[in-house]
């Protein structure tokens, strides 16, 4: 009688079933030191090369003023998108208002912003009002200079969530008799804010990085510092390595908190 | 259980989508107590009708009164003040069921059901709280009151809504095709909860397509066609004896179907 080669015609079907549970495990967990091997090899090979004429010394002595920057680097990105959060929902508010000038109001704002560069408007808030006389702190127009101008892309996105509630949602709070504001409120906007999350979330990454910007006009965060530092003794790449890794961090930390924000907002509905 | 007084009049109800004339006229009063339930083939007008008669849809032509609310359509103004204030307290005294359930998903169906009596009524919330309770008991739904909609099957979903509209404490309740984006299976449990409801006396107007439950349930079935109200009558008369051909068309073709 021919027996065939690996035949599992006598083995219980329980094993077979822990066999290949058991295989999955192996081929994900190689996948994944596969994968953190990766890493190291890449992140070794680029500190290598960035580093084959590096002058430790000079970071041994700048690195905690530098990090400092970080400071307000975090400061500016937190107030710029609170602000650019309240446009945001203002702009999208007017862009879907049956009201002609609210609607006028928030695309003429949208389309000046999303049409100039943002360095142009940084320098317009800092030094163009102090012009007309109107001095603001350089903290505060770096704050509003990136919240207007990140506010109006997420007037876009606000904007797209809101109108990404089921109709259903609206006309279920209508029979209900709510009234327009509240069935805004309390109904389409908690359901609009879940959708944008992520979005929103894409956003403020983007924001820790854009806040570099505001260097032009003279806010002591992050790549300010590093630049001041190196320039002294000319160890510019030194500096601005070393804040491109702040910089980095920063952006890890912060999607991985939005991740879990998405995580938890996301357990209710769904 | 013996009708009362007529509780809801549409009069003339006519409506327009562009040129469409999907609404010819039609007039149907509802008396307390009663169930009356529309029927025709799709197209007919009878979910515009009932949409129309909590101004979802704003009418082109007529009015509508529930107790002491009356609004008439004013398809030129229907975003004024004063219109939309009538339209919201002749709401407050309809409860609704939608095909889609519509359950809110950021909140429990506790949530769901006290929404509208404390934000839109001015109900006390432990009040709120004892109403919907009764009502969720009431629909069976009582264990899942904390729950959030995303973890509930259909059926469970439109009981849900059923007692989100009865605890409003509405004086008419109105049903559009609340079976059909049900599965099979799970169609038994919401008829059997409108049956009750219906035998207790409420007041409901029910756009569907269950025949058995017409029979069971029904006090007056409505036929509609190309926008107007062709024969009305008990469920007997009119699905056993139509008096006009195109009832027994669409008899026909739906019970062959």
């Amino acid at each position: 009688m021919a027996v065939v080669e690996g035949s599992t015609a006598n083995v219980p079907t329980a094993a077979i079933v822990e066999a290949i549970a058991a295989a999955q495990r192996r081929r994900k967990l190689s996948y994944q030191l596969i994968f953190a091997a990766t890493w190291v090899v890449l992140i070794g090979a680029i500190v290598l090369a960035l580093t084959t004429r590096f002058d430790w010394a000079f970071l041994g002595k700048w690195w905690q003023f530098i990090l400092a920057g970080a400071e307000v680097t975090v400061e500016l990105t937190v107030c710029s998108i609170v602000l650019a959060c309240v446009l945001a929902v203002l702009g999208a508010l007017g862009r879907l208002s049956p009201n002609p000038v609210a609607n006028g109001i928030a695309s003429l704002y949208v389309s000046l912003i999303r049409g100039t560069p943002l360095l142009v408007q940084i320098f317009v808030w800092a030094f163009g009002l102090a012009e007309l006389g109107l001095v603001l702190p350089l903290f505060w127009a770096g704050v509003i200079a990136l919240g207007v101008n990140y506010g109006a892309y997420m007037t876009e996105i606000f904007r797209a969530g809101i109108q990404a509630v089921p109709r259903g949602q609206r006309e279920a709070a209508e029979a209900l008799g709510m009234p327009e504001r509240l069935i805004m409120r309390r109904i389409v906007m908690p359901q609009a804010i879940r959708i944008v999350i992520p979005a929103i979330g894409n956003d403020f990454i983007a924001m820790i990085k854009d806040t570099s910007l505001v260097i032009v006009i003279g806010i002591q965060e992050l790549l300010f510092r590093a630049q001041s530092a190196g320039r002294q003794t000319i160890n510019i790449m030194e500096a601005t390595l070393f804040a491109a890794v702040v910089y980095w961090i920063l952006t890890l930390f912060f999607s991985y908190l939005e991740q879990h924000l998405e995580r938890r907002m996301a357990r209710s509905d769904r | 259980m013996e009708l009362g007084d007529v509780i809801v009049s549409a009069t003339g109800i006519e409506k327009y989508f562009g040129d469409n004339h999907v609404l010819r006229g039609v007039t149907l009063e509802v008396r307390q107590h009663e169930t009356v339930m529309l029927i025709g083939r799709s197209g007919s007008g009878k979910t515009t009708m009932l949409r129309c008669m909590n101004f979802l849809e704003e009418p082109t032509v007529g009015s509508v009164r529930i107790g002491d609310i009356t609004v008439d359509a004013d398809p030129l103004h229907a975003r004024s003040r004063a219109h939309r204030e009538r339209i919201r307290r002749l709401r407050v005294r309809a409860g609704m069921v939608f095909q889609d359930f519509n359950l809110f998903p950021h909140m429990t169906v506790l949530q769901n059901c006290i929404e509208g009596p404390t934000r839109v009524k001015g109900v006390p919330r432990d009040e709120a709280i004892a109403t919907a309770d009764r009502y969720l008991e009431k629909v069976q739904m009582i264990d899942k009151r904390d729950e959030y909609p995303s973890r509930l099957s259909g059926g469970q979903k439109q009981r849900a809504a059923i007692a989100r509209a009865l605890s409003m404490d509405p004086q008419v309740l109105m049903f559009d095709e609340p079976t059909s984006a049900l599965d099979p299976e799970l169609v038994g449990e919401v008829l059997s909860v409108m049956k009750e409801l219906a035998h207790e006396g409420s007041t409901m107007i029910v756009v569907s397509h269950e025949m058995q439950f017409c029979r069971e349930a029904a006090d007056r079935v409505v036929f509609m066609e190309g926008g107007v109200l062709v024969e009305q009558g008990p469920p007997e008369q009119v699905l056993d004896a139509p008096q006009q051909e195109a009832t027994r068309q669409f008899l026909r073709r739906f019970l062959e179907a």
